[in-house]
């Protein structure tokens, strides 16, 4: 078996998470090369209340589709927070939207809070971009799937005339992830 | 017509169970869809809806599922492929005209997306708890055919054959997808039109002057089709009918329909028998799964490997006809059979059948709207 | 009337089931006496039925045809319709196939109007299953289902195909075979969905327990609840209360819906190079 890396994106309907997570694993399975599923919340759960979308990365097969032991896990919403925080691995990473998750996150995880939405809103200038804004900063932290194949599989996926826009959301969630260069990830 | 919109080509996509499924009917030469919206099986009508007009196929929105199943045998016997899709509760509304296309033998698909019941249930989770539905549905002794997918590649491949077995066997055939494999995405490789094999419904071949019995078979038990405005003017009815079409009293016509509706798929099996052996040729305790349940499976299997345990995997993708002759053989060292489903022990009535007094044999069921994770059929297959 | 009925009967599949007295072979000569008149190809002509005593026409006529399942017809004809829209496509049914059991069918295809023309065979009653009350049973009637006489109000064929969208509708009586085949003729030239009421006397499950005696005495019955449309206007409405109208009810014209799926494909095709 294949070590399998799982991510979990939660936060509310609307964020665009869906969304995030196909383009995390198109990146991952059709620009890179591995394999990967996307899975997610359905249903009455995913209009307007909690969203959640999954997706596992492995170089071989991937048998259970759905995440049994997270590696990464974005936070969105502060209900997402008290929902996911509690069953997450101490091996995890977890990135969560610095101004809708004041909960503090356990010292003993890993973890790095980015004003993801702010950034998407005021920096990019759309609020809407924030899902990519994520997508940029997960990428720099953890490098699980390559930068270039990221930006293709953004391009693929969102609206025509939107894409400028998207590159951009993509690079200020880079930059934003910078400075914590993947090692100096605070517990 | 530009090749885009005609046939989809040797290209790498990330698509869902049910987008994946209606790419395998568009493939397979589906040109009329007909259902009503029902989750989580309305991704497929929705891009139906899109797709087929493109190509100059119909889609019609029906005004019930038992509409939508009338409508797809209408146009079936007006000579086009067809295709509905829906879940339990529109699948339970299909039955009386399931029973009608297995009776009149016309060759049409049904796509259920599987979901809790009964009745409304849980609309929005994953279940598979529609299986013996799928083999005693409609009333009456009949033919049953229906596959259960458990990749998105699959969901294409089964799709193709599902309209393959559909127009060999003139009978319906069922695609029992559950909710898990209708959702997620995946990587697919679609193959180019050229490698796909179809199966069109045999013509009959007639002398001049030469009348045309509609129902008349000839060893192979499947008789010869023609379809409706080709000249034959024929005769359809949900009655017991000679080879004629029309309807018979006659004790020894009624019994021979109906032997011949059931034994011709017999006469088929090999040919409709679609399964996968994992690790099986030396494992002490089979798991018998099928659906995405089977891919939780695949990884108990592999994780009770690596603690030493001879453990594997059979997974029927044809669930009927079932594959009886390789569960025994999977089973020949069994000493024990664990059969994971989410429901309460639908298919493992059917193991126990086939094992008969062998290997103990255990059930692992979930009807709560979650999958059955790894970790708890690890738990049987180790005994726990 | 010198027509060569045979030329449309599966001969052999003769004598028909229907009860001495019955006005369903009426109804299905001036089918054929239309279909003779308008010369379609045969094998271009489908008849689609449900389940009852008239959806056994079918079996009588040679076309390409089919016997579905008890108020389904419409689905199926829809079916065939749309698949290929050359085909003619017409649905006989009974008074509980189309309005009951059918009822939801006959609605929508009304309201997609497409061109499908639906022979309701109406005689108020279940016959096939031994005279129960129907839709259309009058209130007050007898049924082996209503033995005190029906509480329920029916439906009124007409009105309900005209509310739903049907583009032809006409009501016809058995008695005066020349008016329907005047008007079944119309309704198969209808680019539309076309209903017609074909009234017709049921003498063993509604004439007997209602008492309205044999045949020809129920065609006087059914004579004195109806008046010709055409007359409307010269009658007061006391003379019209409580009596139903026959001839032509309704006209209009509306998208036909194979047509306008046809002019989808064309919008959404793809340029051929």
């Amino acid at each position: 078996m294949s070590k399998r890396y799982e991510v979990r994106l939660a936060g509310s309907g609307g964020q665009g998470l869906v969304l995030g997570g196909v383009i995390l694993a198109e990146a991952a399975s059709i620009f890179d090369g591995k394999n990967a599923t996307q899975s997610q919340s359905y249903g009455p759960e995913s209009r307007g209340g909690a969203s959640k979308s999954e997706v596992i990365i492995s170089e071989g097969e991937i048998d259970y589709p759905k995440a049994t032991h997270i590696d990464l896990l974005l936070l969105m919403t502060e209900a997402a927070a008290e929902k996911y925080l509690k069953d997450v691995p101490e091996t995890a990473l977890v990135v969560a939207d610095l101004d809708l998750v004041p909960t503090a996150i356990p010292d003993k995880l890993r973890s790095v809070k980015i004003p993801i939405t702010r950034l998407a809103r005021e920096t990019v200038g759309k609020e809407f971009v924030a899902n990519i804004v994520a997508l940029g900063a997960l990428q720099e932290l953890t490098g699980i799937v390559s930068f270039e194949s990221l930006k293709k599989a953004v391009l693929a996926r969102v609206p025509k005339g939107t894409e400028e826009l998207n590159l951009k959301a993509l690079s200020v969630g880079q930059e934003a992830a910078r400075e914590y260069d993947g090692k100096n990830i605070p517990h | 017509m530009s090749d885009e919109a005609t046939k989809p080509s040797g290209t790498v996509k990330f698509l869902s169970g049910n987008e994946a499924c209606m790419e395998g009917a568009i493939a397979a030469g589906c040109r009329f869809f007909a259902g009503y919206p029902i989750s989580p099986s309305s991704e497929i009508a929705e891009k139906m809806s899109g797709r087929l007009p493109k190509l100059g196929g119909k889609f019609i929105q029906m005004e019930d599922e038992i509409a939508s199943m009338g409508a797809i045998i209408g146009a079936s016997l007006a000579g086009q492929k067809t295709m509905t899709a829906t879940s339990g509760p529109g699948f339970s509304l299909m039955q009386e005209n399931l029973g009608f296309a297995m009776m009149a033998e016309v060759p049409c698909v049904v796509i259920n997306v599987m979901r809790g019941g009964p009745s409304t249930g849980n609309p929005t989770g994953p279940s598979q708890s529609d299986v013996m539905q799928c083999r005693w549905g409609t009333h009456g002794d009949h033919p049953a055919i229906a596959l259960s997918p458990s990749t998105i590649r699959e969901v294409f491949d089964t799709t193709v054959a599902c309209f393959n077995f559909a127009e060999m066997m003139r009978t319906p055939v069922v695609l029992a997808m559950d909710e898990i494999t209708a959702h997620m995405r995946e990587k697919i490789v679609i193959p180019p039109a050229a490698e796909i094999a179809l199966i069109n419904r045999r013509k009959p071949a007639l002398q001049a002057g030469e009348t045309y019995y509609p129902y008349e078979a000839g060893e192979d038990l499947v008789p010869p089709m023609m379809n409706f405005g080709e000249g034959a003017r024929y005769h359809v009815t949900g009655l017991d009918h000679d080879r004629t079409g029309f309807p018979s009293a006659a004790a020894e016509v009624q019994e021979s329909l109906h032997r011949r509706l059931v034994d011709k798929i017999e006469r088929h099996l090999e040919k409709l028998l679609l399964f996968e052996h994992h690790r099986t040729e030396d494992a002490e305790v089979l798991v018998v799964a099928y659906g995405s349940t089977a891919r939780s499976a695949k990884r108990a299997v592999e994780e009770a490997r690596a603690k030493g345990v001879k453990a594997g995997l059979f997974r029927p993708i044809t669930l009927y006809p079932i594959p009886e002759k390789q569960i025994e053989a999977a089973a020949a060292h069994a000493k024990r059979v664990v059969v994971p489903e989410m429901n309460l022990g639908q298919y493992k009535l059917e193991v126990e059948r086939i094992l008969g007094k062998g290997p103990a044999i255990t059930g692992v069921n979930r009807v709560n709207g979650e999958p059955i994770a790894p970790s708890l059929i690890l738990s049987a297959i180790l005994g726990d | 009337m010198s027509m060569d009925y045979f030329q449309y009967l599966r001969k052999e599949k003769m004598p028909h089931i229907w009860c001495p007295g019955c006005g369903h072979g009426t109804i299905m000569k001036s089918i054929l006496r239309a279909l003779d008149k308008l010369k379609w190809n045969q094998d271009d002509v489908v008849v689609v039925s449900g389940i009852g005593c008239s959806s056994r026409t079918p079996g009588y006529l040679d076309f390409n045809t089919l016997h579905t399942t008890h108020g389904r017809a419409l689905a199926f004809a829809t079916g065939i319709k749309v698949a290929n829209p050359k085909l003619h496509v017409i649905v006989v049914s009974g008074d509980g196939d189309a309005m009951a059991i059918g009822g939801n069918h006959f609605i929508h295809a009304c309201r997609r109007n497409i061109e499908i023309t639906l022979i309701v065979f109406n005689n108020n009653i279940y016959g096939m299953t031994g005279g129960q009350a129907s839709p259309t049973t009058f209130t007050g009637f007898k049924g082996t289902t209503a033995p005190y006489g029906a509480i329920e109000q029916p439906f009124n064929v007409c009105s309900m195909a005209q509310a739903a969208g049907a583009t032809f509708v006409a009501r016809a009586l058995d008695l005066d075979a020349v008016a329907m085949d005047r008007l079944i003729v119309q309704a198969m030239q209808n680019k539309g969905f076309s209903v017609v009421d074909a009234w017709s006397q049921c003498t063993t499950y509604f004439g007997r327990p209602n008492k309205w005696g044999d045949a020809s005495d129920m065609m006087e019955h059914y004579k004195a609840l109806t008046y010709n449309v055409r007359l409307s206007d010269k009658m007061t409405e006391e003379e019209k209360a409580g009596k139903y109208p026959v001839g032509v009810l309704h006209q209009a014209t509306r998208p036909e819906f194979c047509a306008e799926y046809d002019k989808l494909i064309e919008r959404v095709r793809p340029v051929e190079k």
